[in-house]
This record gives structure tokens, C-alpha cells and sequence, in this order.
């Protein structure tokens, strides 16, 4: 499979963006808002400048309508004034894509008329009618609400995988990027932190932000090394352990579904324990999140209620030392 | 209840006073004799004057304002200051434009041409005084169309030249329009420039406005005829400009109510 590279350092209005970036199969670009993202893909598409290669093809100088390139816009930019059919024609057979992504029916209405998932399959339709070589794809599912979303999200994964391009994608939602994407690399004021599978980066971030990418629970706190385990001690003096080695002020990285909850204390020195009331309680799914003190745990909705948890009610939050991971501040 | 009474007492005096004028110029004489001057040959000659030079007015701002707008819609340095040129013919008193276009072109002036007191001259003056209002306008509506919907015809395949005649210029349509109209009503009307400028020739020169003055020394009933058809004219571009149906939300509305 060709491989699309970038190369280049573009100023920003408060930064600059550099980036080396080769994309074989699905990229994801996660970050913040304002973290340059979006440039990556217009430097991609040929609206912005910066050093682009195609398969050993130079792109830099060419103008973004002679790269074979399909751009999905955040907003989707359909053309407003002309229905979905023509919209696709644009960039070249409609009939194909307007039947493989199931919006032959509408092939007659105006985007005005349509929902936000029929918004955006007219614009993935119009990208790929182009027969691209290239897919980039700006937050694809944000502009779309909760339920249609992960319908959307899952037919966007089946098609990226059939299709087979080098796809770059940017989202400021970790959990689309690792569904969507083969790589997922963070992106923070113009720069790249870390790029790598979603289980490594969730296994080993290499950095504070990238944990709270990953979703990841942050605790601060200043690191020594006490016989075999690192020692953590947080602001309120409690203290916490990790298998990795650390010295001054480092993050302590805690993943929420690696938090178990309990009535009682547990005497285990392997497991770190916070005392703490509940704060919150919110449902995802057969989960539920709690909030106790400054960590976030993730318990089965059968498990929390054999617990009783309540907000307020007082709880034991334990995660092990081996699954805490230390990232330097 | 005093407050009110002001109020609305204000507001019928001040709508009185503008529409009162208007009324008068069909009252005064029956509209069967208003019609019957309209054949006056010094009406016809003006008629035909004015939709001449009105016209090739019209076609050259549209030819040359398009390009114009299209240029200063675009960011970059001494836009400003561009812009501020294109907008000082607004806001010049008319009789100082005929002079500076006498000064411009006359024969002693800078360029020592032959064209004032021709019928290019009235051309030249309404373009000058009505191309400025249509650039404005085309300017504010090559701005409204959203930069990434352009860009994403370029990523589509398209060049610059068909993504401007296929995506820019039918989303800017509506504000093209309303500017030619509002353009077009004010040539119609022009005045000043074009008397200092090109003279008031019967039949080359004498468009409607010319002929309502000169009618007016003459033959008063002659004057008020040319002065129904002129309000005639501006109002059916008025309203033209006012229920000019809107080819996108038409569409969707219906598609809503439905």
C-alpha cells in the first residue's frame, strides 16, 4: 500500500506546527481544540503550504485540485445550492457511492434537508466519487449527536477497512480515534507527543497529556524510590505506589476500569488504596462511573449496586501497583 | 396615553411629508393625459436615451465591478484604503463628479478626449455614480460565501475558474442581484454628473431626469408625466429588490412544511 508523507513546520497564529508524519492505513490526529489539527489537513489537501509526498510523488507544489485527495470537512461544505445527486457529481460517478452509502433516496433533496448522518455520508459520497488516494477526514462524528454517532462511527470503521487508503484523520474524542484508526498520535500546541497503537498509548503514555487523552485518571504528586516500589506522595499527603521508577514531580496514571471499589479496607501492600465519599455517579452503558476524591472509577452497574453507592456514601478505591503508570510532569 | 398620541403623530407627519410628494405627481393631472404625454417626442427621445445609456451603464459595471469586488473581497494590505476609494463617488456631491469626469476626460483634461457631451459621456457619469453602490454590495456578498465550501471544490477536482462560474458565483447570486438593482435605480435617476458632464442634448444626451428640469421651464404636465414614469420605474426595481425569491430557502420551506 502507498504511503502518504508530511514534513513540514507551518506558523500558527500562537504556535508552530511541525510534523513528520507517515500514514500507511488509518491515522488519527487527537487533541485539544486549537492544537493545529485542522492544519495538518488542509498542509495535507494542498490549502495550506508544507512539504507533502505521495508514494515517492512530490505533492508540495501541486494545488489541492491535482492531488488526489478526499477531504471531508468538519461542517461537511456541501454545496447548498445544488441537491445531493449533483453535490456528488461534482467530483465525478455519483450512482456507486450514492447506492453503496444508502442515500440514493435523498439523491434529489437539498443538504439544508437533510440530518447531520445524511449530511455526512452525502460528503463522504462526494469525497470518495473523486476515487481519491488519499482520504482526510476533519472530526467526522462530532458534529453528529450521541445515538447516530455510534451507529455512524461503526459504518465509518467498516469503510475504512474495505477501502483500504492511507487515511488521516483528526478528532478531539480519544475513543473515535482508537475506534477508527490503525495509529492515533497526539497532537498539543502544534507538536507531536506520542504516536502509536491505542493499547500502547493507553498501556505506556508517554506524557501527562496523553494520559488525559486516553482517558486516563491523572493523579500529581512528587516520586521517590522506596525498596523495589516508587512512592508517589499527593498534595494531601496520602501516599501511592507504582512498579515504574520515577523521582520528583511526576503523574500518576490510573485508568478508570483499572479502579475497583470496596465497603471495606483491603489489606494488600501491592494495591494503593484512596479513602474518599462519592462525589457523582454516571451511567454509560452497563457501567457506571463514580467519583471518589480525585480518581475516577469505573465499576459494572451489578457491582455498584451490591455496593449501595450513593453520592456521599464512604467507599475504598483500589487500584494495583503494577497497573499504575508514572509520566513526568 | 399623551406619549402615544406624540408618537403616532410624529409618525404620520413624517410619512406624509414622503409620500405626499409622490402623490401629488399623479394627482395633479387625470392618468389618461399623463399616458397621452408619454408620446410627447421629447419624452420619447429622453426614454430612449436613458434605456441606452442606462444599459451600456449597466453592462459596464457589471463587467468591470464583478472582477473589481471579486479582487477587494480578498484580504490583504491597503484593502482598506482601496475600498474607501471605490465608496468616494457615493459620497460626492454629483456636480463635483461631472467636473472631476470633465477633468478626467475633457478635451484640456488629463486624458484629452472627445467624450464629454456624447452619449458615452452619459454613460460614463451614471457608471460613476452607480457602479461604486454595485461593487459594495458584490463585495459583501463575494465575503459571505463560506471560504470552505470553496475550498472543498478545489479538493473536489475543480480549478479556480470553475470554482468560481460553479460554487462562488450562483452562492454570491443574491447579493450580486440586489447590488445591480440598487445600481441600476440610482443610474436611472442620475443627474448632476451628467448635466455637467455630458450636457442635456434632446435625443443624445437628454435622459428622463434631464427632461423632467428642461420639461419643467416649458410645458409643467409634460414634467409630470416623465416625473409617473420615472417613479413608475424606481418602484418596480424597488419591489423587484424586495420579493426577489430566494432560490435556497424557498426550497426548504417548502420541503418543511410539507
Amino acid at each position: 500500500m502507498a504511503t502518504l508523507a508530511l514534513d513540514f513546520t507551518l506558523p500558527l497564529r500562537s504556535f508552530e506546527l511541525t510534523l513528520a508524519l507517515e500514514v500507511e492505513r488509518t491515522v488519527a490526529l487527537v487533541g485539544p481544540s486549537g492544537a493545529g489539527k485542522s492544519s495538518v489537513l488542509r498542509v495535507a489537501a494542498g490549502l495550506a503550504p508544507g512539504r507533502v509526498t505521495y508514494d515517492g510523488e512530490d505533492w508540495t507544489l501541486l494545488p489541492p485540485e491535482r492531488r488526489s485527495i478526499g477531504f471531508v470537512f468538519q461542517d461537511y461544505a456541501l454545496f447548498p445550492h445544488l441537491d445531493v445527486r449533483a453535490n456528488v457529481a461534482y467530483a465525478g460517478e455519483p450512482d456507486a457511492w450514492l447506492e453503496r452509502l444508502g442515500i440514493a433516496h435523498l439523491a434529489r433533496a437539498r443538504p439544508a434537508e437533510l440530518s447531520g448522518g445524511e449530511r455526512q455520508r452525502v460528503a463522504l459520497a462526494r469525497a470518495l466519487a473523486r476515487d481519491p488516494k488519499v482520504l482526510l477526514l476533519d472530526e467526522p462524528l462530532s458534529a453528529l449527536d450521541a445515538h447516530t454517532k455510534s451507529e455512524v462511527r461503526h459504518e465509518l470503521s467498516e469503510l475504512l477497512r474495505e477501502l483500504r487508503l492511507p487515511t488521516l484523520l483528526v478528532t478531539h474524542d480519544y475513543e473515535d480515534a482508537a475506534a477508527l484508526a490503525d495509529e492515533v498520535g497526539v497532537l498539543v500546541d502544534g507538536t507531536l507527543r506520542q504516536l502509536a497503537r491505542p493499547a500502547e498509548l493507553v498501556a505506556s503514555p508517554r506524557d501527562a497529556f496523553v494520559a488525559s487523552f486516553t482517558g486516563a485518571n491523572l493523579l500529581r504528586g512528587d516520586a521517590r524510590a522506596t525498596g523495589g516500589l516508587t512512592e508517589v506522595r499527593l498534595p494531601d499527603g496520602v501516599c501511592v505506589y507504582s512498579t515504574d521508577e520515577a523521582r520528583g514531580p511526576v503523574g500518576a496514571v490510573v485508568y478508570p476500569w483499572d479502579v475497583s471499589l470496596a465497603r471495606e479496607h483491603a489489606d494488600d501492600s501491592a494495591l494503593n488504596v484512596l479513602h474518599g465519599d462519592v462525589s457523582s455517579l454516571a451511567e454509560v452503558g452497563n457501567r457506571v462511573r463514580v467519583r471518589v476524591g480525585p480518581i475516577t472509577a469505573e465499576v459494572t452497574a451489578a457491582s455498584a449496586e451490591r455496593l449501595g453507592l450513593a453520592v456521599g456514601s464512604p467507599v475504598y478505591a483500589t487500584f494495583k501497583a503494577t497497573g499504575t503508570r508514572l509520566v513526568p510532569l | 396615553m399623551i406619549r402615544r398620541v406624540v408618537v403616532f403623530g410624529a409618525a404620520f407627519v413624517g410619512l406624509a411629508f414622503l409620500v405626499l410628494p409622490v402623490v401629488a405627481i399623479f394627482a395633479r393631472v387625470a392618468p389618461s393625459k399623463l399616458i397621452a404625454q408619454l408620446g410627447n417626442g421629447a419624452v420619447t427621445d429622453a426614454l430612449r436615451v436613458s434605456v441606452e445609456t442606462s444599459a451600456a451603464a449597466q453592462a459596464l459595471v457589471l463587467l468591470v465591478g464583478t472582477p473589481t469586488a471579486v479582487v477587494l473581497a480578498r484580504r490583504f494590505r491597503f484593502r482598506e484604503l482601496l475600498v474607501s476609494l471605490v465608496e468616494l463617488p457615493l459620497v460626492l456631491p454629483p456636480a463635483v463628479a461631472g467636473l472631476g469626469l470633465f477633468a478626467a476626460f475633457g478635451r484640456f483634461g488629463l486624458l484629452h478626449t472627445t467624450i464629454p457631451f456624447t452619449k458615452l459621456a452619459v454613460v460614463f457619469a451614471v457608471a460613476f455614480v452607480s457602479g461604486p453602490l454595485y461593487v459594495r454590495a458584490a463585495i459583501a456578498a463575494f465575503e459571505n460565501v463560506d471560504a470552505n465550501i470553496v475550498a472543498a471544490s478545489r479538493t473536489l477536482g475543480a480549478g479556480p475558474t470553475r470554482t468560481f462560474f460553479r460554487v462562488t458565483m450562483p452562492l454570491a447570486r443574491a447579493g450580486l442581484a440586489a447590488g445591480a438593482a440598487l445600481a441600476l435605480a440610482r443610474g436611472l435617476g442620475e443627474f448632476g454628473a451628467t448635466i455637467m458632464f455630458a450636457g442635456s442634448l434632446r435625443g443624445v444626451t437628454e435622459t428622463l431626469p434631464l427632461a423632467v428640469y428642461s420639461e419643467f421651464n416649458v410645458d409643467f404636465d409634460t414634467a409630470l408625466a416623465v416625473s409617473a414614469l420615472l417613479v413608475a420605474l424606481s418602484a418596480a426595481l424597488l419591489i423587484a429588490l424586495k420579493w426577489r425569491p430566494s432560490l435556497s430557502t424557498s426550497r426548504f420551506r417548502f420541503a418543511a412544511s410539507s
